[in-house]
């Protein structure tokens, strides 16, 4: 009874700034916002509702665009953290490049993939999201796999492990919660990636192309219908990867909680 | 002294490193017989657990012969003949507590049943029954340093190699540690060179204390500690333990210079001569 009093305690703020945010969404909307600016969440929700169909197969047309390229860019990214953190030369020269590329806003290439790839191909929008997403999940594996305390590698070595030994037992575990929060951030990334690849074209089912279009035809409850579909997943494929690293990383003070 | 017995020896062992050619080590010549303990004493900056290192292989020597059982450390190493325990326990966080325990003995290829009759062993030696399946961070400082004794000593090495193991625990906790590695010690009859800022700590555990002092790091005289054995909490209150504690101290000033406070506590004050 308590822990239930305790747990609507540590809830009660958050959800209270939830129902309050509905509310003022709701009244300004139909009291002083024009429908243009930000149309009432029940129209949106309405809309979601009779169109619910279309909206939805453009969603899981574009959801799948940005699943391939977080998937081709991440496990291209952890090849090549393997391969700099395995043969440090290789590291060092390449490292302050990638570093460097984290900083470029890749997203302005979006139009050049779409030349690359076909603007109706799905590859061409999975080439930026697999792009936007290499670089934090290389950057993230490697500082995991190299940022291994010198104990224990002394430790490893006093049992007379090789350094394949070590990589295998060591430096890949240690990687594990680094890898984690870079497939996190990529998660986010890959789903803007494959919206804006949208943007500039491609097929007539995407969810880039849905919000574009009933923007320009100024049916802006369709477009935010559009939006919410393209919010809840998004939250999803986070809340996939932070579940499958809950369940790797079960040894991690961070999994105390259960 | 049999020299044939000795586990480690020493010939000559000096350590440069490279950067200003700061001479961590120099003239280090020690003999360590089978089934002694033998600790390492001397202020920061004195090269003891650089010279623990050169036994266990994991620094090379600049000069000296470096003999381990027998052989080149380097062959010891890989032949696993010694244990190491460091001052901050080195447990891997994914691993539960036997997982930890059975770390070598995976590495050395021992079988899933036999690894677990051993952990089981392993895990009564050093009184952690219960707490096999949790991980490192469920637990007190003291029983990591537990978890990482029981892994040293989980095949059996013919050395156990241990720097300032109990440095990071509290006084209390690191007087029961103390007790609980006689009782090992007493039980397993392994070779134990331990590495210490703590003249009491020192005097209690061994049979010999090598007292070093820095710039250049080098051995300034040698305490041998004829206290009896077995010894318990009321070894500390003999008259004979404070006598050698005051031994080991004057040994300390003679030959770096710097002072240590009656409680044997590791305050360490270097004199003018190096400023």
């Amino acid at each position: 009874m308590t822990t239930t009093l305790r747990r609507a305690g540590d809830w009660g703020p958050a959800a209270a700034v939830f129902v309050l945010g509905i509310v003022a969404w709701e009244a300004g909307t139909r009291l002083y916002i024009e429908e243009f600016l930000l149309p009432p969440l029940s129209s949106i929700l309405e809309t979601l509702r009779d169109d619910w169909g279309t909206i939805w197969s453009a969603g899981i047309f574009t959801f799948k665009e940005a699943l391939g390229g977080f998937a081709i860019g991440s496990s291209a990214a952890v090849l090549m953290a393997l391969a700099l953190a395995r043969w440090r030369p290789l590291g060092r020269a390449f490292m302050p490049y990638a570093i460097a590329a984290n900083a470029i806003p890749i997203i302005a290439f979006a139009p050049i993939t779409n030349n690359w790839f076909g603007i109706l191909s799905p590859a061409s929008k999975m080439a930026i999201a697999a792009v936007l997403v290499f670089f934090p999940v290389l950057v993230n594996t490697l500082r995991g796999l190299t940022s291994v305390r010198p104990a224990q590698i002394e430790l490893m070595r006093s049992y007379a492990a090789g350094e394949l030994e070590i990589f295998r037992r060591v430096r890949l575990p240690n990687a594990l919660p680094y890898l984690f929060s870079g497939l996190k951030v990529a998660t986010v990334l890959a789903m803007i990636g494959a919206i804006v690849g949208d943007y500039f074209g491609g097929s007539q089912d995407a969810l880039g192309i849905l919000i574009r279009r009933s923007a320009g035809i100024f049916d802006f409850k369709l477009a935010w219908a559009a939006i919410v579909v393209a919010s809840i997943l998004g939250m999803l494929f986070y809340a996939a990867v932070a579940t499958i690293e809950r369940l790797t990383m079960r040894w991690h003070p961070s999994a105390r909680a259960d | 002294m049999n020299a044939d017995a000795a586990v480690v020896s020493l010939k000559g062992v000096r350590k440069e490193f490279d950067r200003g050619g700061v001479v961590a080590l120099q003239d280090i010549d020690l003999d360590v017989q089978a089934g002694e303990f033998v600790s390492l004493i001397g202020p920061s900056g004195c090269g003891k657990s650089t010279l623990l290192r050169i036994v266990g292989d994991l620094i090379r020597p600049t000069a000296g012969d470096v003999v381990v059982n027998g052989k080149p450390a380097h062959q010891a190493r890989l032949d696993r003949d010694y244990g190491i325990v460091f001052q901050d326990a080195v447990l891997f966080d994914w691993r539960t507590v036997e997982k930890n325990i059975g770390l070598p003995l995976e590495l050395t290829g021992w079988s899933r049943q036999r690894r677990a009759d051993r952990v089981h062993e392993l895990i009564e030696l050093v009184e952690l029954s219960g707490f096999e399946r949790n991980h490192p961070w469920q637990l007190s400082g003291g029983m990591q340093q537990r978890v990482a004794i029981a892994r040293a000593l989980s095949f059996e090495p013919a050395l156990l190699l241990m720097d300032e193991p109990f440095g990071a625990l509290d006084e209390m906790t690191r007087e029961r540690m103390n007790l609980e590695l006689l009782r090992i010690w007493d039980q397993t009859r392994s070779t134990v060179i331990f590495v210490t800022h703590s003249i009491a700590e020192a005097v209690f555990l061994s049979t010999r204390v090598v007292v070093m002092s820095p710039r250049p790091g080098r051995i300034t005289g040698v305490v041998d500690v004829d206290l009896p054995q077995p010894r318990g909490v009321e070894t500390r209150e003999q008259p004979r333990f404070a006598e050698l504690v005051r031994d080991v101290r004057r040994t300390l000033r003679r030959g770096g210079g710097f002072e240590a406070d009656e409680a044997g506590e590791d305050e360490l004050i270097v004199a003018e001569e190096g400023l």
